[in-house]
């Protein structure tokens, strides 16, 4: 460890490591670039790749993303673009959860969609994309559909989960499942121009207010479908939210939801009752 | 009573209505031929309702629809 540390002290320029240098240290200490990474930031060192970062995320708030584990729940519109903004951010960790493979109608708006893995696991493409994109980070593919069975065990020691799933039922069971671990979870949902957010702490229940009974499995997207932009821009929203979840910054969207209209460049925000839910025993 | 999103197209963005004594929110959606089950969030003066919630004189009602894709 001592070799590593003094092998990256002396590669630094500054107080930034290049990716060569991390590269360099990998091969020559036997370590992944993971631990690189993490060696390189616990000493103060910030890889040169975050350094636009800085006057948002100091170098100990890059640790704390790198050590971070975030769940992905859905690896669709929404997925596609939070897998590549979290891994440009930094966080170290990605727990990247679908059952789903690659179809033609995805290429519209699925960033990790090309004609090229059609027909292959989305998971599988979140983990070729980060391997391109950031290497530091780690990438846990699970190519099945979240339930309440595999719930707990998908959501184990994550400090956030990111709701990116398609029907109404799986959102209710993931909000459930973050509410009994006491998992932050960050809500997005999109259908045409239209898309929303927001952010259960623990301790609250957004689901009946967003879905009521939670009887209607899916939404107006069955008729509208999704063009490329609303993911997009749904899905940074979240990012920023669970951004600000992992660094403990700013102000939340919890008790309140967003509702976007992209189509009349409207924002809604919309209170959510922080008492029992409506129709709910008192 | 205010519409958005989806809801706007053919009927309106924002309207006064006048309905009878006891009309619940479930009533008035059906007056303006909203699909119930395309409902999704429904607030009365800006706090969350039911659809069985009864309407005052003077309520703000505003319907969103349900938004689930991912």
């Amino acid at each position: 460890m001592e070799d590593l540390r003094g092998f990256l002290r002396s590669c630094a320029q500054g107080d930034l490591i290049s990716w060569a240098s991390q590269v360099a240290a990998a091969d020559r200490f036997l370590r992944s670039v993971f631990s690189v990474e993490e060696a390189a930031l616990e000493m103060g060192l910030m890889p040169a790749r975050y350094q636009r970062n800085r006057r948002t995320i100091s170098t100990a708030e890059q640790l704390r993303l790198f050590r971070s584990r975030v769940v992905i729940a859905g690896a669709g519109g929404l997925g596609g673009y939070l897998v590549e903004e979290l891994a440009r951010l930094g966080v170290g960790t990605l727990v990247v959860a679908d059952p789903d493979t690659f179809e033609e109608h995805n290429l519209n708006r699925q960033l990790l969609a090309t004609p090229a893995n059609l027909g292959a696991p989305k998971v599988e493409a979140a983990v070729e994309r980060v391997g391109r994109v950031n290497p530091a980070v780690r990438v846990i593919p699970l190519q099945c559909a979240f339930s309440r069975e595999n719930g707990a065990e998908l959501l184990s020691r994550a400090d956030a989960a990111v709701d990116a799933l398609d029907t109404v039922t799986d959102r209710v069971e993931l909000a459930r499942t973050c509410r009994e671990l006491g998992v932050p979870m960050v809500h997005g949902a999109i259908a045409g121009w239209y898309g929303q957010m927001a952010t259960q702490m623990p301790g609250e229940d957004i689901t009946p207010f967003i879905y009521r009974s939670g009887n209607e499995p899916k939404g107006v997207e069955t008729t509208l479908g999704n063009p490329a932009f609303t993911p997009a821009a749904v899905a940074s929203l979240q990012v920023a939210e669970v951004c600000k979840i992992l660094l403990g910054q700013g102000r939340c969207l919890n008790r309140r939801m967003l509702f976007l209209d992209l189509l009349e460049m409207e924002f809604e925000e919309v209170p959510i009752a922080s008492g029992p839910a409506p129709g709910a025993p008192a | 009573m205010k519409l958005f999103a989806t809801f706007r197209k053919g009927r309106f963005d924002v309207d006064v209505r006048e309905v009878s004594p006891g009309t619940t929110v479930s009533g008035i959606a059906g007056e303006v031929a909203l699909p119930e089950k395309e409902i999704g969030i429904v607030l009365v003066n800006g706090r969350h309702a039911d659809l069985s919630k009864a309407l005052s004189d003077g309520d703000t009602l505003a319907i969103f629809p349900l938004v689930g894709g991912g």
